[in-house]
């Protein structure tokens, strides 16, 4: 690691101006993915901004009807907010299955947003990756990708975006709220991530110096039947293999409502609106839940060790839905 | 679900326990020492080949960097057979990730930030890292490579008795490369000044260490100190010295006294310290019709580094374990270019026993005969191969008793028929063992203090197994004195010379070693010694040594649930029934057994270090790439031991504990798999996916 | 770069000049000799560097010194009492949850804070349902403690005696 500044940011526009201003400037947060980084060797910042004592640790409920919820509030205060529990329940959950417990304490909500993808290759600076040094290769299209995409993957990167969070609020249609030196945007969530393509070194559609300051969940009042699930390899603290966050809403017998995302398949968190589609209208039945599922992973691609990721996703989004639309005739 | 029993109502509360819940017990890299320097290793980043040109000019540049060493400018070393220990003496590369330079500096931070400008470039040589049944790899250790036992045997007809068999089985197993990952990694602190060598070191033998770099660094034994009173957990990969010990020494000579201090990354631990290797086993059974094995066959194949020998012998598992007429054992060693592998708790036996004991349960299914009823029909009246009687040998007992506190006698037998909810439940049973050894040569002296108390010192370490807890126990028995008047020091040179804390023949061997020297103590001083007086004594040889056949058995049940969806594996329940002699002190005891179980678990569903041979490194090289079972991993674990008087073994009567436990564990947890789903997974690990349907 | 800190750590206030670089683990552990939060991993993936940050349960080794500044650290060493050991150490001591120690005084303050943690109605991964308060069964101990590995094994006697010790 070389040697850094450190500065806590004390205002939101002194912060933003100097990060803006130098290319070698980064925010912290919790730190949890950017100091391991910076030990790995993967990115050598020159100075850090502290922004964790920015006003942005609180979530608030809009009188329209939305939530706000601060870039820097830890994840285990938002997974414990009564109002995320009770409303939206798929995020709680996402949340908890996150990491551990002590890290959750530290992890902010734009941290976790932006945390980078855990391919061993990406974190092993030994080892060609274009996401970490354009052109030099991926390592992983011929090696060890058993936890890498499926979907949106490209030739040049065929990474996944490790986030649980992110995944219930892609399905939650989630809004990031970003400042930047001209000013602030609104990015949906579903929309912060890209996929590989050409440029795999580019995570999100974000520009060096903007800042998350919060993200905004519709009211979505189906959302109260929601639910995260997630598979992996171990049975607590291990990233996802897949992962399925649902909400449906559910009339006489027929869905109405879905709004489905999958994580663990590609390099964002994967918004499945074919599945959404094929669900509108359906009965909530085994065979509904399956086609819908496969409306969605037809476009798969499989790499040597991730075959297993379209039969389990398909699975997993048929378990979960049977959960949901029974919990909902009960 | 219930927890495991509470089986700490009896023995002493561990000696050092406080220390360790405060944290304050000191570990190797935190002895208080003065203004110490820090290492930093440097690795090869190809896997064969040798190193072209190596500039350090830019790291030596950095404020605080005090030295940088490479192959240029290190000392010489001399041979001492241990090609691991040779560091920086050539240019040459043998595997990824091999120690070539350290940068010491005055900090840790500046010497990992030098360490990254240190710029290498290497001279590339074709690889070989790729696992496989392969003649131009393959190849028959000597039989000298591996002391205990030759690695073929070939009793019988093997072939006819298949032939003729009423049911056989024929099936290969798979175990992937598992590192051990203690949580304390690897560390030393080397101190070179006018007294000579000190090394606070995390081992399994601080003797042995200092037996080692005695000769490797030309000085007198006795000038040589190794220091390691607590070890954060070893299971092997503690039981030689490594590369980084020596580098350290060799930092620490250039240093005028100041001390070097080394931690190793969990990463380089991957790659420096040695690891489980993976096999391919054939397990061949033939039975008649009444579930007699008429036939044995056990082939195995494992990896091996090509610069430093290192010959596991899974097969030799079926050696003794049950009785069949005709048996054949082979063992084959595959050379690549690759970290040299090392003993991981219970070596051999853990993978040897898990084909062995699955092969055992798909021929219970083949035959309908139930797995245990199978076992007791095998159960030989003397070791088979050697026909020496069994010292003890209560295999039959565990799996009675276990069968019985299991409920095993409910269970249908049929597999895939239990579900519950989402999730398919099932069964299995496998059956343990583990050699009973002796290491001998150990001495301890017995002192009687000033204050009335006895100080016993031995050299042995304590790695968590509550060594030091079992011989005061020992100890205060033999001396007729509570546990409180005696003071136990182990761990360290300063003691007397006492064997590795390996082969689960701890407790046994200093054990017996402490036993016999307070008898030679009160032979000498009587029943009130006066103050001050001592005895340095070491254990008599066991007379029946080679008369019998000396094991530790246990049976493994398990319950194991998988989901019907995602396939994601549970072992809500175990049970581990276990025949090891006299259990000195039952609550740590218990913890072995335990702990052993537990890494049964976390190798059945989890471990796996994956290679990739394009670079020859292991890709998932930490503890979140490289899983060990975590809390959720783990449901109720019942351990229970028969009561075993085994005269024979050694003056204790106790077999060793610490690696009977995993064995059997991922056999019964893949029988159990079986049962739940009909589905025979025969590679290791069991991960959801290889459940999906 | 060097910077001025100040540390509350077990109850003692420490001001020490610490490189930006150095981790809140490594502050304690070799600049204040403060070696009851261990190093298992330096990278969050084992739990051994748990301690109490400003009264919650924080991995030691993913933050760096300078951003803790005027913070509150509590190790296991400053959990115990001069000669009573925390509750939470009592109840490891009496079931011999764990044994060769090095992952032990993280499981103390991780097992410290997750107490307070179900104590606030902090749900888990586990936890049914999220409307309902915590009860602090096995299943619920298992999980909220699995950011802690233990390579020994002492799960099974770590699970009871925390539940011992919530009592
Ligand atoms: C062992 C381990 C296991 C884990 N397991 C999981 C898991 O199972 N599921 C999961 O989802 N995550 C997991 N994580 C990841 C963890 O959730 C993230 O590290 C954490 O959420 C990042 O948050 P942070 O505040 O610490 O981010 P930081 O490390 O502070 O920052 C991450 C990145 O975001 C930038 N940044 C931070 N805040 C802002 C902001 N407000 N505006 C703009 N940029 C910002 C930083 O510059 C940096 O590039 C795991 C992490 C570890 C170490
Ligand atoms: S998948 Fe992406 S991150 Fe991984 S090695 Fe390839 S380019 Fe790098
Ligand atoms: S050392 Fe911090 S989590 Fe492992
Ligand atoms: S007690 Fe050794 S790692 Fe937990």
């Amino acid at each position: 690691m070389k040697p850094f500044d450190y500065q806590r940011a004390t205002d939101a526009d002194s912060a933003i101006a100097t990060v803006s201003r130098d290319p070698e400037a980064r925010y912290i947060g919790g730190g949890t993915n950017l100091v391991d980084h910076m030990k790995l060797g993967i990115t050598e910042p020159g100075k850090l901004v502290d922004i964790t004592r920015l006003p942005y640790d609180s979530v608030e409920s809009l009188p329209d009807g939305r939530v706000r919820i601060g870039a820097t509030v830890r994840n285990s205060d938002l997974a414990a907010e009564p109002v995320i529990r009770q409303r939206y329940p798929v995020l709680a959950q996402a949340l908890l299955s996150g990491a551990s417990g002590q890290l959750r304490n530290l992890a902010t909500t734009g941290g976790n947003l932006l945390q980078r993808t855990r391919c061993s290759y990406f974190q092993d600076v030994t080892t060609p990756c274009n996401k970490r040094e354009p052109g030099s290769g991926c390592s992983a299209l011929e090696g060890w990708n058993r936890h890498h995409a499926v979907l949106g993957a490209s030739e040049r990167c065929v990474a996944t975006h490790p986030s649980d969070m992110a995944v219930a609020l892609a399905a939650l249609d989630a809004d990031v709220l970003v400042a930047g030196p001209d000013g602030q945007r609104t990015v949906p969530v579903t929309e912060l991530h890209r996929l590989p393509g050409d440029e795999p070194e580019q995570d999100t559609v974000l520009r060096h110096g903007e800042l998350v300051t919060a993200v905004e969940l519709p009211s979505l009042p189906f959302a109260v039947r929601s639910r995260y699930r997630k598979v992996r390899d171990r049975a607590s603290y291990a990233f996802a293999l897949v992962s399925v966050a649902a909400a449906v809403e559910v009339t006489d017998g027929d869905i109405t409502d879905a709004r489905i995302a999958f994580g663990g398949l590609a390099h964002k968190p994967w918004r499945a609106t074919a599945a959404e589609r094929a669900l509108h209208g359906a009965p909530a039945t085994e065979e509904a839940f399956r086609a819908a599922a496969d409306a969605e992973l037809a476009e798969a691609e499989t790499l040597r060790d991730n075959e297993f990721k379209v039969p389990m996703t398909r699975n997993t989004l048929a378990s979960v839905l049977r959960e949901l639309t029974q919990q909902e005739g009960s | 679900m219930t927890g495991a029993t509470r089986a700490t109502s009896q023995g002493p509360e561990r000696v050092e326990g406080r220390a360790k819940v405060t944290g304050t017990a000191p570990y190797a890299f935190e002895y208080p020492v003065t203004d110490p320097l820090y290492l930093h290793p440097l690795r090869a980043g190809i896997a064969r080949g040798r190193i072209a040109s190596i500039d350090t000019a830019a790291a030596e540049r950095v404020d605080g960097v005090h030295t940088v060493l490479t192959h240029h400018n290190a000392d010489a070393l001399n041979p001492v057979g241990d090609p691991e220990l040779a560091v920086l003496q050539s240019d040459g590369i043998d595997f990824r990730g091999q120690l070539v330079g350290a940068v010491v500096a005055e900090t840790p931070e500046i010497a990992a930030h030098a360490a990254g400008l240190v710029d290498i470039r290497y001279e590339r040589l074709p690889h070989d890292s790729e696992f496989r049944d392969d003649a131009n790899i393959v190849y028959t250790p000597d039989a000298d490579a591996s002391p205990m036992l030759s690695p073929d045997l070939e009793r019988g007809d093997v072939d006819t008795a298949l032939a003729e068999a009423t049911h056989t089985v024929d099936v290969t197993y798979t175990t992937p490369p598992e590192h051990h990952n203690p949580i304390e990694p690897h560390a030393v602190i080397a101190t070179w000044d006018d007294d000579g060598l000190t090394l606070h070191d995390s081992n399994q033998g601080s003797h042995l260490v200092r037996d080692l770099l005695a000769p490797l660094v030309g000085l007198d034994k006795e000038r040589i100190s190794v220091i390691a009173p607590h070890v954060g957990g070893a299971f092997g990969s503690k039981g030689m010295p490594h590369g980084h010990v020596a580098l350290t020494v060799l930092a620490a000579r250039r240093t005028a006294g100041r001390p070097v201090k080394c931690a190793l990354s969990r990463t380089q631990m991957f790659e420096l310290v040695g690891y489980r290797p993976p096999t391919r086993q054939r397990v061949r059974l033939g039975a008649d019709s009444d579930g007699r094995l008429t036939a044995t066959e056990h082939d195995s194949l494992e990896q091996t580094s090509r610069f430093k020998q290192y010959a596991e012998q899974s097969a030799s598992a079926s050696r003794e374990m049950y009785a069949s007429p005709n048996r054949r054992v082979t063992n084959r060693l595959a050379a690549l270019d690759v970290p040299a592998p090392t003993w991981m708790r219970a070596p051999g036996e853990a993978s040897g026993m898990y084909a062995l004991e699955s092969a055992v349960d798909e021929l219970a299914v083949r035959s309908g005969i139930d797995p245990i009823d199978l076992r007791l029909r095998n159960e030989p009246e003397v070791a088979p191969v050697s026909g020496l009687p069994f010292s003890s040998r209560n295999l039959v007992a565990c799996l009675r008793q276990g069968a019985e506190r299991f409920g095993w006698h409910e269970r249908d037998p049929r597999p895939g028929t239990r579900r519950e909810g989402d999730w398919f439940v099932g069964t299995g049973v496998a059956a343990a063992s583990f050699p009973s050894l002796l290491f001998p040569g150990s001495l301890a002296t017995i002192r009687h203090e000033s204050d009335g108390k006895y100080r016993v010192e031995i050299g042995a370490a304590d790695i968590g197994t509550g060594a030091r807890t079992a011989l005061t126990q020992l100890a205060a028995e033999g001396l007729e004195v509570p546990f409180e008047a005696v003071e136990l020091r182990l761990g360290s040179t300063e003691q007397p010379n006492a064997g590795l804390a390996g082969g689960s023949a701890g407790t046994a061997s200093w054990g017996s070693t402490v036993v016999d020297a307070v008898r030679a103590f009160r032979a000498e001083h009587g029943s009130d010694p006066g103050e001050g007086v001592e005895t340095t004594a070491g254990a008599a040889g066991n007379p029946d040594l080679g008369k019998y056949a000396m094991n530790a058995y246990g049976a493994q049940f398990a319950e194991v649930r998988v989901h019907a969806d995602t396939g994601e594996v549970r072992v809500p329940r175990m049970l581990g029934v276990f025949a090891a002699g006299r259990i000195v002190n039952p609550r740590t005891a218990h913890s072995q057994f335990l702990g052993g179980m537990t890494m049964g678990i976390s190798m059945a569903l989890h471990e796996h270090s994956v290679v990739d041979e394009r670079f020859g490194h292991v890709v998932n090289h930490d503890l979140a790439g490289y899983h060990i079972a975590s809390n959720a991993d783990v449901g109720s674990i019942e351990v229970s031991w028969v009561d075993e008087h085994d005269p024979h073994v050694n003056p204790v009567g106790a077999k060793g504990i610490g690696e009977v436990g995993i064995v059997g564990t991922a056999a019964a947890v893949g029988n159990a798999a079986h049962h739940a789903t009909g589905v025979r997974v025969r590679e290791l690990p069991l991960t959801p996916d290889k459940f999906l349907r | 770069m060097d910077s001025e800190i100040t540390l509350r750590v077990d109850g003692r206030r420490e001001t020490l000049s610490v490189d930006t670089r150095t981790t809140l683990l490594d502050a304690l552990r070799e600049r204040l000799g403060v070696t009851s939060p261990k190093k298992g991993c330096d990278h969050g993936q084992c739990g051994a560097c748990t301690v109490l940050l400003d009264g919650r349960r924080a991995t030691s080794c993913l933050t760096f010194a300078v951003a803790n500044d005027d913070s509150e650290v509590v190790t296991a060493e400053g959990l115990a009492e001069e000669d009573e050991p925390h509750p939470v150490q009592r109840a490891l001591l009496d079931n011999d949850g764990f044994q060769c120690g090095y992952c032990t005084p993280g499981q103390v303050c991780s097992a410290v804070g997750m107490l307070d943690e179900a104590k606030s109605g902090w749900p888990s991964y586990v936890t049914e349902d999220l409307d309902e308060s915590v009860e602090l069964d096995e299943d619920e101990i298992r999980e909220r403690m699995s950011g802690n590995l233990c390579r020994c094994g002492a799960y099974a006697n770590i699970v009871t005696a925390i539940r011992e010790a919530a009592e």
